[in-house]
């Protein structure tokens, strides 16, 4: 799971109103190749969390090079745009859990597959 | 139009819990396929598959589109999400994710109107409703009463979760009355069109195309 798919998640577990982010705790990580596409990460980074990917990185240790917020000029900066590439889409989630922030829920990611699954008595539809 | 080859699946073996691409995969893929011009030109950020399966189809649009968009697959079958990843890294497709989930209930409401192409191939098999809810091989099929029980629940999250301009593919048979899905969707302002219509044995397959309208100046008024 790379930290761009972590950025989009949310716990809904029943019951939980702020389910928004989910702590990631990395057990196995990996960092693989992915072509570097300027545009794709510049028309991506207006749909990102800029702090929660900054504080995600972070937490696995691959945020040194990431600043605190989203510089202004993001669009032309080619090296930052690198740097941001390099945490959306290279850094590989292999095994670890999200941890829901208000229930404590642990979602487990094996094989780079987050399972997100609720069991029924934790879903919102009875 | 460019022929775009069938996605390799033969490194696939597990068909014992998850579906094997079929009739209504092929049909699906010959839709995108010529869908090709349109998908290329809205140049599509994220794209969405529930109940991706094989990954037979992520996989062919990923070969439309290329690298300028990020794939999620989503299936409610653990073991199809492993399939769909297989699929992906397989054809040397980097920017994706799979995800073993219910529809897109882990999608945080950060989320609502990003996504640009939405894909759905239901399990859209007329069954008791009892057999709905399974996470085995059964998912990939069972529909519940007309076929439409699952089919339902995506239904009403589609329009939030489209971006403007987005579009969303379904692939329907007879029994799913696609003509009663084009008018609950036109009801919500989008766009309903049939792509390809195919009867395969006793199944009459179509592959149905929603968009969502952008919003002229007029509109934002």
């Amino acid at each position: 799971m790379k930290l761009l798919t972590h950025n989009m998640l949310t716990s809904h577990v029943k019951g939980v109103i702020n389910g928004y982010p989910l702590k990631l705790i990395a057990r196995k990580v990996e960092v693989k190749d992915v072509q570097f596409n300027s545009d794709f990460i510049s028309r991506m980074l207006k749909k990102v969390d800029w702090p929660v990917l900054k504080k995600t990185a972070d937490m696995i240790g691959h945020g040194q090079s990431l600043p605190i917020e989203l510089p202004v000029d993001f669009e032309s900066n080619e090296g930052f745009l690198q740097s941001a590439h390099h945490a959306l889409m290279e850094v590989e989630i292999i095994e670890g859990d999200l941890e829901c922030p208000e229930s404590g829920r642990l979602f487990p990611i094996q094989d780079g597959i987050p399972n997100m699954l609720l069991r029924k008595e934790e879903t919102a539809q009875t | 139009m460019t022929c775009i080859p069938t996605p390799d699946y033969s490194h696939l073996k597990c068909y014992d819990s998850v579906y094997e691409p079929s009739e209504d995969s092929f049909l699906f893929l010959d839709a995108l396929e010529q869908e090709q011009d349109f998908l290329k030109q809205i140049n599509p950020l994220i794209c969405v598959e529930v109940g991706s399966g094989s990954g037979i189809i992520l996989t062919f649009l990923a070969s439309i589109l290329g690298g300028k968009s990020h794939y999620i697959g989503i299936d409610i079958n653990e073991k199809a999400s492993q399939c769909t990843q297989q699929s992906l890294c397989h054809h040397s497709i980097q920017n994706y994710d799979c995800i073993c989930d219910n529809m897109l209930d882990s999608l945080s409401s950060r989320m609502r109107g990003t996504v640009d192409v939405l894909l759905f191939n239901p399990p859209y098999v007329p069954t008791p409703s009892d057999e709905v809810g399974g996470t085995g091989l059964s998912a990939s099929w069972a529909g519940g009463m007309h076929g439409r029980e699952v089919i339902d629940l995506l239904l009403p999250q589609v329009d939030s979760f489209l971006s403007d301009g987005g579009v969303f593919y379904l692939l329907t048979v007879e029994e799913n009355r696609p003509g009663e899905i084009c008018q609950l969707m036109a009801a919500k302002g989008l766009i309903a069109s049939k792509v390809l219509t195919r009867r395969a044995r006793n199944e009459l397959l179509t592959v149905l195309k929603f968009i969502k309208k952008k919003l002229s100046k007029d509109d934002l008024k």
